[in-house]
């Protein structure tokens, strides 16, 4: 099977080393795929509060591109571009008004037609679904024996469940089955499946913050040795402004509470278990230091 | 069919804290989790309490935490929860102090609907012709359709960290009157909603859209209260500035920029931007502050499309 990959802004933008670790570890896994180059922005959920038929239009472009190259399968790494083109598909295959509308303003600005013939998956449901766990623990070599890894979904892989519905909102269970794959314990804690606060951070960041320092600190307290995302938006929030999260939990519960968890891209867990280096999967450029996992595993 | 339901009890006058207690009931036919708890209440355990009125998801009473997610008693069908997460545990809905077992002190749910002047405002010699209502049904978007069963407000992460956000439910019944054409305070309404608390204080989780059990997408409706106050001209926040400068660096690059993004809306705002700089520098330092000005392929037909809409509207 072959993917169209949309990469994301993110991975392009501020986490590269989210492009270059998916990249690596699609290539060992042999997983095929062609690159969207000439990809837009998929809105975040932002556009849409603009103007939300603009919103459609530009995701119906992604999508309609991946259909005249003849793919099935659009292949997203970003939990939030899987939630926001993915209900995108969902509803522009089921209501054909907007369908209609949608289709005559990419006809006029690109000569693209949207038929809805391409399902969009992230990668983290593609290779529990489509590649499966079993043939993916053949490549692990590296098994992170004795590490415990905490899984963070974020917001958009989950809910609303009626446009993504791979994973049970409730109860998911693919980054476990993910992360009992590479070896590693998957920490049992609430904070898995809520915000990481990355919409509001640079405008309420109070809110932003404390979240941050609720579900870092949470998966710490319960044996953590790292974080892993499926959405680079979570990973800026949870990386970059944890320094921040710490001294405002410092501030509330007093100094002798700490952070510094490392928090991972997937495709970095795995990319890991699979031998790679942490310079090769682009660890140096996390803001938390990545070194007390790396020194644990080694 | 007998079934274990675990029950957080707790009398805050007697307890110093919450306890689990095993319930076990006969789980007949189609049976739901409420017709269980009272089945439990009369033969068990009368001091076992909750909220409950309609049986039917009509009159929202009986919300509850079940199995870590907010439901609504009566909705739940027992047999199929028990196989879907293997027990049942139920407990008070979160965000919400408690009074006893499942019955939480609800005062601060009314203030935050009473702080969203939840009426129409009219004015005399103001009256809107019945015409003007003509699609107004839509325009609610299911507004309308809230039972006040506090399902969003307990599922909301913002609320959870900062418990005076005025909360989905307040806000979609907000966007009720905001749409409703014969509302006159669609300003001052407006303005109320630009403080702390407000629009702005949602994180977009979707929490609410998932568990409201009436369909209303209370998100949604935040959303369109967003642009509708863009749209009214409160337009100067940092808030309003995320939506329409991400829009702006798109429909120019064709893809968000994250080092332009922050200095754009931040832009004039010195507090703001000294807050910023140090991260900045940090980010920079490890290779992820993209470079802001690139060009990237099939940008002129993302431009069209930006163009298209700006025409159009």
């Amino acid at each position: 099977m072959k993917y169209a990959l949309f990469p994301g802004c993110a991975a392009k933008g501020a986490t590269p080393e989210l492009y270059t670790s998916t990249m690596k570890v699609i290539k060992r896994l042999g997983i095929e795929i062609v690159e969207l180059e000439a990809f837009n922005c998929c809105g975040a959920g932002v556009i849409t509060e603009a103007d939300p038929d603009l919103a459609y239009t530009l995701n119906a472009r992604t999508l309609a591109t991946a259909e005249k190259m003849g793919l099935e399968n659009v292949m997203t790494i970003c939990g939030t571009c899987q939630g926001v083109l993915g209900g995108a598909n969902k509803t522009l295959q089921e209501d054909e008004s907007l369908r209609e509308r949608i289709n005559r303003a990419l006809k006029e600005t690109t000569g693209l037609e949207y038929r809805g013939t391409v399902e969009v998956k992230h990668l983290q449901w593609i290779l529990v679904k489509d590649f499966g766990v079993e043939e993916l623990s053949k490549f692990i070599t590296h098994p992170l024996t004795d590490v415990s890894i905490a899984p963070f979904y974020g917001c958009y892989i989950l809910r609303p469940s009626r446009a993504t519905g791979f994973d049970d909102w409730e109860n998911p269970t693919t980054l476990e089955k993910l992360i009992r794959a590479v070896g590693a314990y998957p920490v049992e804690y609430e904070g898995r499946t809520k915000c990481c606060g990355f919409p509001v951070l640079l405008e309420k960041d109070q809110i932003a913050l404390s979240m941050v320092a609720k579900n870092v600190g949470e998966a710490k307290e319960k044996g953590g040795d790292a974080m892993v995302t499926p959405c680079p938006l979570c990973h800026m929030s949870l990386d970059i402004y944890q320094e921040r999260a710490e001294d405002r939990l410092q501030q509330v519960q007093g100094p002798e509470k700490t952070l510094g968890l490392p928090i991972l891209h997937l495709p970095q867990l795995l990319g890991l278990a699979m031998g790679f280096s942490p310079k090769e999967l682009g660890m140096k450029r996390h803001l938390v230091s990545t070194a007390p996992l790396i020194e644990k595993i080694q | 069919m007998r079934v274990k339901i675990t029950v957080k009890k707790f009398n805050p006058d007697v307890d110093q804290k919450p306890y689990p207690r095993d319930y076990f009931v006969e789980a007949g036919r189609g049976m739901t989790l409420l017709s269980a708890l009272l089945a439990i209440k009369a033969e068990t355990d009368g001091t076992l309490t909750f909220r409950a009125s309609c049986r039917a998801a009509i009159c929202g009473s009986c919300l509850m935490q079940v199995n870590g997610s907010q439901k609504l008693a009566c909705k739940v069908p027992l047999k199929e929860e028990l196989e879907h997460h293997g027990k049942i545990e139920v407990g008070p809905m979160a965000n919400m102090p408690v009074i006893k077992d499942m019955v939480v002190k609800m005062d601060s749910f009314w203030e935050k609907i009473r702080a969203v002047t939840p009426y129409l405002v009219t004015q005399e010699g103001k009256e809107v012709p019945t015409e003007a209502l003509k699609g107004l049904h839509e325009n609610l978007h299911n507004a309308d359709g809230c039972i006040m069963c506090m399902a969003c407000l307990s599922a909301c992460t913002s609320a959870e960290v900062s418990p005076g956000f005025l909360g989905p439910a307040a806000l979609a019944k907000a966007y009720r009157f905001q749409a409703d054409p014969r509302d006159q305070a669609h300003v001052p309404r407006l303005e109320a909603l630009q403080g702390p608390n407000g629009i702005w204080d949602c994180v977009r989780c979707v929490f609410c859209v998932q568990v409201c059990p009436k369909d209303v997408r209370p998100m949604e409706q935040i959303v369109r209260l967003r642009r509708l106050s863009i749209d009214a001209g409160f337009s100067d926040s940092v808030e309003a500035k995320h939506i329409t400068e991400f829009t702006k660096v798109v429909s120019e690059e064709g893809r968000l920029n994250e080092t332009k993004l922050p200095i754009l809306m931040t832009w004039g705002n010195f507090r703001k931007m000294l807050r910023i700089i140090p991260l900045g520098i940090k980010m920079f330092l490890h290779g992820k502050t993209p470079f802001p000005f690139k060009r990237v392929p099939g940008r002129d037909e993302i431009r069209a499309i930006f163009k298209y809409w700006e025409k159009a509207k």
